[in-house]
């Protein structure tokens, strides 16, 4: 039977199938009905521009909180998490083989860990009355005579978010960086010191990254997409969409709570499309930034 | 010569030039770490230790309460714990085995195939690396609503199994394979599907595993799928049911700190199959990721 599969539909048939079914279809889709009214109920209803003029200009939540809130987030976990995952790679390449890949499981396996133990280990550790361990602490060492609300209050909430992110912020592309620093061809470090390269710094910034740029790059695009993928982590840590005083409130739980908790689905899918715009921007900013290296 | 250092990297010993590594590692390795510690701790705590004030971190007296409380707790809701059990395997292991055969097919063409429009494809498969599917769940959900998905299996399974990060690494891991191998398998008659199946397939073991890792995460892990395109309960996933544990949990102000153990040991059973599975892999996984460059 696959003695005469030689056409390239037999390989790509199925995987294309599914990527149009469900990437790019449901894009499309996005665009189509972001300009529109659509209730789920009636047919939508072309509105031209109106949801992202109503986005822009009269969306207070969004423009107040929503906005500043996801690029507050992405711009401190994407870089530092971007940073940590490839320090931490660097030196897991300093050390031996058995020892590295300990620690490398140990780090990698946060990013393992389902939605759930979000429930039980960070709201356990930030709960606000005295079982909560950090309260605990505090209350016991005399920092404070109270328990700190740390989940329902504006204020810590976030960097609760920014902190638990970070925790889970070693994935593929710390592995892919960790490879990529592994393969690096060790003559080109003899060579670089015997025209006089003199420390560790120097290096780095010459030999190691430039040496896995590519890695690099795929890295910066797991750390992009990484960090606006976690929408729902505000709303699992204070339990409520929306998170209390928006505090937490990203640009996905926007999207939720216009497209399930109101059904105005034309709007909700506005804010889908200037998000996905935003990871598209993103990325190829940083593509830029770090392609000049070279 | 003397203060050469660069050889530092990989080194097969220790040496005490490497401690001041540790003293970076050994901490961040404790603040990943022991929340993971934590959950498997605390899964075993029983009633007394999980109500014990002020809190101890570690278990004394284990004991399997949490985990048959979260049996019953299904049983309790019309459910049995052993058929969202099912659903979980059914899909997950299905899910996998299509995921890796769809993906180092496709992969396999975009490597060594000669046709139009290849380039194209490769470059909408890396814009799609920053596809980010929880931005378009509603159109995603209207498609799946026009298609007649709804209520089956496929539905947990299909929007999740043509991974774009996926295909890149298979491509990439298959790019390093040698031509010569393909053709003069090609001047023994064998077919492009011959090739792949035979010759291919086996060399790429590695980055299939990598594959299976990675689409194991999403489906085993993957609430969306049960709560939004799934109505009958007896069909719905594991994952699904914890999550409906943990949201209905910390609610009940008769118990919330029983809650914590029964949570601790759910989430221990959806961790566990993922640790396992990366840490007998992970070598064939950081052998494909040192293939896994993208071009800027």
């Amino acid at each position: 039977m696959t003695r005469r599969m030689n056409h390239p539909a037999w390989f790509f048939g199925p995987y294309v199938l599914l990527f149009l079914t469900f990437i790019v279809i449901p894009v499309i889709l996005a665009i189509v009905l972001s300009f529109t009214y659509f209730n789920t109920i009636e047919t939508p209803e072309p509105v031209g521009l109106r949801n992202y003029v109503e986005l822009l200009t009269r969306d207070e939540v969004f423009m107040q909180y929503v906005l500043p809130n996801t690029i507050r987030f992405a711009f401190i976990v994407g870089p530092v998490g971007y940073m940590m995952s490839f320090l931490l790679a660097w030196i897991l390449a300093q050390v031996p083989h058995k020892v590295r890949t300990i620690f490398a499981i140990i780090l990698y396996s946060p990013s393992m860990t389902a939605g759930i133990a979000m429930f039980v280990v960070w709201r356990v550790l930030f709960s606000g009355d005295q079982s909560g361990y950090l309260n605990s602490l505090l209350l016991n060492w005399g920092f404070i005579q109270e328990p700190i609300q740390f989940l329902t209050s504006p204020q810590y909430l976030m960097n609760i978010m920014i902190v638990v992110s970070l925790w889970a912020s070693m994935g593929v592309g710390f592995l892919a960086m960790l490879a990529g620093i592994l393969n690096i061809d060790q003559t080109l470090y003899e060579a670089a010191y015997i025209d006089g390269m003199r420390n560790r710094w120097q290096e780095i910034f010459y030999i190691t990254i430039p040496s896995m740029k590519p890695q690099m790059l795929f890295g910066a695009v797991m750390a992009v997409v990484g960090t606006f993928q976690v929408g729902a982590i505000g709303v699992q840590l204070s339990g409520a969409n929306p998170t209390p005083q928006y505090a937490g409130q990203l640009m996905v739980n926007h999207i939720e709570d216009y497209g399930f908790i109101r059904y105005l689905m034309g709007y909700a899918s506005a804010v889908s499309v200037v998000l996905l715009l935003m990871i598209y921007g993103i990325s190829k900013v940083t593509f830029n930034l770090l392609g000049e290296k070279n | 010569m003397a203060k050469f250092s660069g050889m530092k990297i990989n080194p097969k010993h220790f040496h005490r030039s490497q401690l001041k590594f540790y003293f970076i590692l050994i901490p961040m390795a404790v603040f990943m770490g022991l929340p993971i510690l934590f959950i498997v701790s605390h899964a075993f705590k029983p009633l007394n230790e999980l109500f014990a004030f002020p809190p101890r971190f570690f278990v004394r007296v284990p004991t399997l309460q949490n985990f048959r409380d979260l049996i019953d707790l299904a049983a309790d809701s019309g459910v049995p714990f052993s058929r969202y059990l099912f659903n979980s395997i059914v899909v997950t292991v299905s899910g996998v085995a299509l995921s890796i055969l769809i993906t180092s097919l496709a992969a396999y063409g975009l490597s060594k195939l000669k046709f139009k429009g290849k380039k194209l494809l490769f470059e909408i498969n890396t814009l799609a690396l920053m596809f980010v599917p929880i931005a378009v769940t509603i159109p995603r959900y209207l498609t799946i609503a026009r298609l007649g998905l709804i209520d089956t299996y496929l539905v947990l399974i299909l929007p999740l199994i043509a991974m774009p990060v996926g295909l890149f690494l298979v491509k990439q891991f298959i790019d390093q394979t040698p031509n010569e191998v393909i053709e003069s398998a090609k001047i023994d008659g064998a077919s492009e599907m011959q090739i792949f199946l035979k010759v291919v397939f086996p060399i790429i073991l590695p980055a299939v595993a990598t594959v299976g890792i990675l689409s194991f995460q999403l489906i085993w892990n993957d609430v969306i799928g049960s709560t939004l395109f799934i109505d009958d309960e007896s069909m719905k996933t594991l994952a699904f049911y914890f999550n409906t544990v943990a949201q209905t949990m910390p609610g009940q102000a008769a118990n919330p700190v029983a809650g914590q153990g029964i949570l601790a040991a759910a989430s221990l059973i959806m961790f566990v199959p993922n640790i396992i599975m990366f840490v007998f892999l992970q070598n064939k996984v950081m052998n494909t990721m040192a293939h896994s460059g993208l071009k800027g």
